[in-house]
């Protein structure tokens, strides 16, 4: 496409209007909080809690979603068996249910009064008001970003490599363990990377399944609320919202750097 | 390398035809299998090596039953020691040429290492050990993956049209070396092809499949 053209022309201006409306609003925190402010923000017990109760949820929240989500989309991106279309729309399903609509449905399922309340704590564990239901909200609608990037992923693989592991004494396991994850590993960690945003940013589903305990379940995002709401505490939401930005910027960089450094050419290319 | 007789029998219903394929192939010997594309040519080897199932079939090397549909039997590819080129060689990309190679070995790393590299060593290009595939020639990728399925000391070996990712100028030279290594097998051979050049060049016997069925052997 010429950029010259009518048409270039106004594409590279919708380009550049998006990009000032995505930009805007982070530039816009970071111009509100002096360093000094940032870093006194960070001396806050409350706030270093929020941090860090949302670090540590994300990354179980993370952990699980790679431990059963990877094997599950391997299935889906691999194989074609009836039914398969209607098991991934229901595994995306927590993309289109509003955050508040999830918080309501896991509260139906796993609360106290819910259909699994009572093997829930018959099982000897609490999830609401509980650090435990604020990984399981963040699970829930976090996981749907990594598994639709990974079945992807995986659907595209070159079916020959691994049949070639096969052929050379490599079980199922071995061969997806060795061959498909490294092949795919671009397009795992750029999903990772996604749901790992989405998590850190949760407000709606963990409010209302796991409640805003601080320490306990008031994560960055509802800590940052629940300054807003106090008079006088929009400079700390501000100073807050910057550590949270930073963060996520940070473990996107990671996530990506992860899966990027060493990543090779396709298949056959020559 | 020793090897029983490679027997297969399959009945399976592809896309425009059913295909119906009885063969047999000794110890020692070369059998080209030539025909169009998509007259059933690949799905033959994929069967043999227990990447596709038959509807019906059987296929077995000696003594050995790999697969019987009849009985039940159906060993998983990894158990049964077919060796098979691909015809784009599939490499493992992300891996380099040593370490493709001493993917089918077992026992310590630095003995793999140093067997994996005789390997690629006698094929000639030892010295492409670090190299990526994606690095290497049609011609060097060959002799890599060719090396990768002698590593795993198959009972029998399946070649996809092995000299067609290659350029002309360097198909003559590849076919000749080709011819060489498969000369001195003592497993069971099938090769694949669409040309009638290279089924005289490599085997000892070729079969004509066309729509699914063995037409003509000699």
């Amino acid at each position: 496409m010429r950029l010259r053209s009518p048409f270039g022309l106004l594409s590279a201006l919708a380009l550049a209007l998006a990009v000032a409306f995505f930009v805007l609003p982070i530039v816009a925190i970071f111009a509100d909080v002096s360093p000094a402010r940032l870093v006194a923000a960070l001396g806050e017990e409350s706030a270093r809690e929020a941090l860090w109760l949302s670090l540590r949820t994300t990354a179980i929240a993370m952990a699980i979603v790679l431990v059963l989500g990877t094997p599950a989309a391997y299935l889906l991106g691999r194989r074609r068996f009836r039914g398969r279309a209607i098991l991934i729309t229901a595994i995306e399903l927590p993309l289109v249910v509003p955050p508040a609509v999830a918080g309501i449905g896991l509260l139906a399922a796993f609360g106290p009064h819910g259909i699994l309340g009572g093997a829930v704590h018959g099982a000897g564990a609490e999830l609401v008001f509980e650090t435990a239901g604020v990984v399981v909200a963040l699970t829930f609608v976090s996981a749907p970003f990594y598994l639709r990037q990974a079945i992807t992923a995986f659907g595209a693989l070159d079916r020959r490599p691994l049949e070639a592991a096969r052929t050379l004494g490599a079980g199922p396991f071995r061969a997806f363990a060795t061959v498909a994850l490294p092949t795919a590993r671009e397009g795992l960690a750029s999903g990772l990377a996604l749901a790992w945003g989405r998590a850190l940013g949760e407000f709606g589903a963990t409010l209302l399944f796991a409640g805003s305990l601080p320490g306990v379940t008031q994560t960055a995002p509802l800590a940052i609320f629940a300054e807003f709401s106090r008079p006088g505490g929009f400079v700390a939401a501000l100073a807050l919202s910057a550590v949270l930005i930073s963060v996520a910027a940070a473990l996107l960089l990671a996530t990506k750097l992860l899966g990027g450094v060493g990543s090779v050419g396709t298949e056959g290319a020559r | 390398m020793s090897g029983g007789r490679l027997e297969l029998e399959a009945s399976l219903p592809l896309r425009d035809f059913t295909l119906e394929v009885s063969l047999a192939v000794a110890p020692g010997e070369r059998l080209a299998l030539m025909g169009r594309s998509g007259a059933g040519k690949t799905s033959i080897l994929r069967i043999a090596a227990g990447l596709m199932g038959p509807r019906s079939g059987r296929v077995s090397l000696g003594r050995e039953t790999w697969l019987d549909t009849g009985a039940g039997i159906d060993l998983p590819p990894e158990r049964r020691r077919c060796g098979l080129l691909f015809q784009e060689y599939a490499l493992f990309a992300a891996m380099s040429a040593w370490r493709n190679v001493a993917y089918a070995l077992r026992g310590r790393r630095g003995d793999q290492r140093r067997r994996a590299v005789g390997l690629l060593e006698r094929f000639g290009i030892g010295h492409l050990g670090e190299a990526m595939p994606a690095d290497l020639s049609g011609g060097e990728r060959q002799r890599v993956a060719l090396a990768r399925a002698l590593a795993a000391e198959p009972r029998a070996l399946l070649l996809d049209e092995p000299l067609a990712a290659l350029d002309p100028a360097t198909r003559e030279g590849a076919g000749r070396e080709l011819d060489a290594l498969l000369a001195a097998m003592e497993i069971p051979v099938v090769i694949v092809t669409h040309s009638a050049a290279e089924a005289s060049r490599l085997a000892d016997r070729t079969a004509v499949i066309e729509q699914g069925r063995l037409t003509a052997t000699g």
